[in-house]
């Protein structure tokens, strides 16, 4: 300890203070991050406990009768897939009101959110949830849905589905995470920023070749590395820092003089 | 002549610096002691051996992993292990030649001066001599008519590469082709439809509902010549929003259709793709340079760079309920260009 103390004013110091504090947030955040959740076939029509887990956890915002308020939006008729999606990926209950809601660690577990989502159609027609071979990727053609997914969604969600920046704190996710239950939903409720795909526009096969596409994205990259698929600012640094550190390490040791 | 010289070249403060000459020679380790010396030779041993060793594991690894099967796995694996092996094995050579020199060979300081650039007078005045020479043997001067050969020969030789390079620079100079999009009409004089892109399904109104957006070009363009250029001018994006918040002039009242509205999809910056649609701002954002358009308030440019609203298809829908383009787009599409105006 006395060996600690005499030497907390040593000039690497707050380098180690950072590096650990780095390593520490990176073990929690790894120990709590969002595990995804599985979505089984719509079959609750236990609508009361859904009506009493939505006055319990929604009814604040979005008003006991689910027809919104001045700071949430009415929720009747936008169906069970809308609210399945908002509650496996955690975006719902929100915690603050955001530019945009983050997913997170879920607070209802699959079953529940399948009674809130059943109680919320019951309300109100609305897209329901997939079936499993709706979105089944292996039905899929990743071909076709590659060249749909560059022309429909990779201008927000990157070419591969790495997500990017939108306007004033809003993003695009990235989807490497996302069940294809979820991609699914999110294209035909079209959740927050991102607009809706609806079966007329994007028709179901087209959304399954999106989701086989998005699903042979996971498969390992055969041009190795990709430093996160995001394009030029993450090879450009790689290339300056790293490369170009190398580089300079080597001429000053080929010039210096041997001990 | 040399004196002359450096009068000329060297500053006048030269004179105010002595040569401080070489350094002490400080001598290595390994020039008193052999262990040391025995030491930089393994070590220089070391790195040939890393050099082998990386070779002959690239070339295991070439025949570990085949990249014959369709595997992306091994494929990657196969890239990895064969430059690491020729990597490694370059890197080993060349580390090893330095640190030999620098170790092991002499270090003796060694001055060598550098020799004076301008020849001796003799020199050039035989060189302008042999010019000379050469001249009048050819003969040039007093052969008029050769002279005009050679000359209009060495003239003309450069143009059979400056001719198609500048003719490849535009084929075609026919800038009013920006004015017309396929939007127009079919080639045989009927409206054009909107479809969905790149699928080529034509639209419902009745398909898009609130808050969608569709990408769409003109229908069956890719059956059609030149369709990628026709499609790249053509391609727009439809959104629905509530038309209670479309704010239109009265001269465009009748290019939407209950809330839907078409416009170009081609950025009038520099012709990037604006696709960014944020459904509840109802903004749409340019993925190159973040130009941002209001699509409620006629596309007007709302951030960025971009200095005019997105062009504005006027769109209507047939009996049947299918969308099509009453007619083209009223002004080019993308960005300025000099004779935009005219």
């Amino acid at each position: 300890m006395k060996a600690l103390a005499a030497r907390r004013r040593h000039r690497l110091a707050p380098v180690i203070l950072m590096a650990l504090a780095l390593l520490f947030t990176g073990v929690v955040y790894a120990a709590i991050a969002p595990s995804a959740a599985q979505a089984d076939t719509a079959s609750a029509d236990d609508l009361t406990e859904g009506e009493r887990l939505f006055i319990t956890n929604c009814s604040t915002c979005h008003g006991l009768d689910a027809e919104g308020t001045p700071e949430a939006p009415s929720l009747i008729g936008v169906g069970a897939a809308s609210v399945h999606f908002q509650i496996v990926t955690g975006r719902m209950p929100m915690d603050a009101n955001s530019p945009q809601a983050e997913a997170k660690p879920p607070q209802l577990d699959e079953e529940q959110a399948q009674q809130v989502a059943a109680y919320i159609a019951s309300l109100g027609p609305g897209p329901s949830i997939p079936s499993a071979e709706q979105v089944d990727p292996t039905l899929g053609d990743a071909a076709a849905g590659g060249a749909l997914f560059r022309t429909n969604c990779a201008m927000c969600h990157n070419a591969v589905g790495a997500g990017g920046a939108l306007t004033e704190g809003k993003y695009a996710p990235a989807l490497y995470e996302s069940t294809p239950t979820e991609i699914y939903e999110a294209m035909l409720t079209g959740p927050q920023s991102m607009p809706v795909f609806n079966d007329a526009t994007l028709t179901e096969e087209d959304k399954r070749d999106v989701i086989a596409y998005l699903i042979e994205q996971r498969e390992p990259n055969p041009g190795g590395l990709s430093l996160g698929s995001l394009g030029p600012v993450s090879e450009g640094l790689w290339v300056f820092v790293v490369g170009m550190g190398v580089l300079i390490c080597a001429a000053v040791w080929i010039g210096s003089r041997s001990s | 002549m040399s004196e002359e010289h450096n009068e000329l070249t060297e500053p006048a403060t030269a004179e105010s610096f002595e040569n401080p000459g070489l350094g002490h020679h400080r001598p290595r380790l390994g020039d008193d002691d052999p262990r040391a010396a025995k030491r930089s030779e393994r070590q220089v041993v070391a790195l040939f051996t890393v050099s082998i060793l990386a070779t002959i594991g690239g070339i295991v690894g070439y025949f570990a992993f085949p990249v014959a099967e369709p595997d992306a796995g091994n494929v990657r694996m196969s890239t990895l292990v064969l430059g690491l092996g020729l990597g490694l094995g370059m890197l080993g050579i060349g580390a090893a030649a330095v640190h030999w020199a620098k170790s092991l060979m002499n270090d003796h300081e060694k001055v060598e001066e550098r020799h004076e650039q301008r020849g001796d007078d003799a020199t050039r005045e035989r060189a302008v001599e042999m010019l000379q020479e050469g001249a009048a043997d050819s003969g040039i001067a007093r052969r008029p008519v050769l002279k005009g050969a050679l000359g209009t020969a060495l003239a003309l030789a450069p143009l059979s590469f400056v001719v198609p390079l500048v003719g490849n620079l535009g084929a075609d100079w026919n800038v009013s082709k920006f004015r017309h999009t396929a939007w127009a009409g079919t080639p045989d004089g009927g409206p054009r439809y909107l479809a969905t892109d790149p699928t080529d399904r034509r639209i419902k109104a009745s398909d898009i509902t609130r808050g969608s957006m569709v990408h769409v070009m003109p229908y069956r363009l890719p059956e059609e010549e030149h369709y990628l250029e026709e499609k790249a001018k053509a391609v727009v994006i439809v959104i629905r929003v509530d038309p209670s918040i479309l704010k239109e002039p009265e001269e465009r009242r009748g290019w939407s259709y209950d809330g839907i509205v078409a416009y170009s999809k081609v950025c009038t910056h520099v012709g990037c793709p604006v696709a960014l649609y944020e459904q509840q701002t109802h903004h749409v954002l340019c993925p190159c340079h973040q130009s941002t358009f209001d699509i409620t308030d006629q596309a007007k440019v709302v951030f960025g760079p971009a200095k005019r609203p997105l062009p504005q298809l006027p769109i209507a829908v047939d009996d049947e309920g299918y969308l099509y383009a009453q007619q083209d787009f009223d002004e080019p599409v993308g960005p300025s260009y000099w004779e935009r105006e005219r």
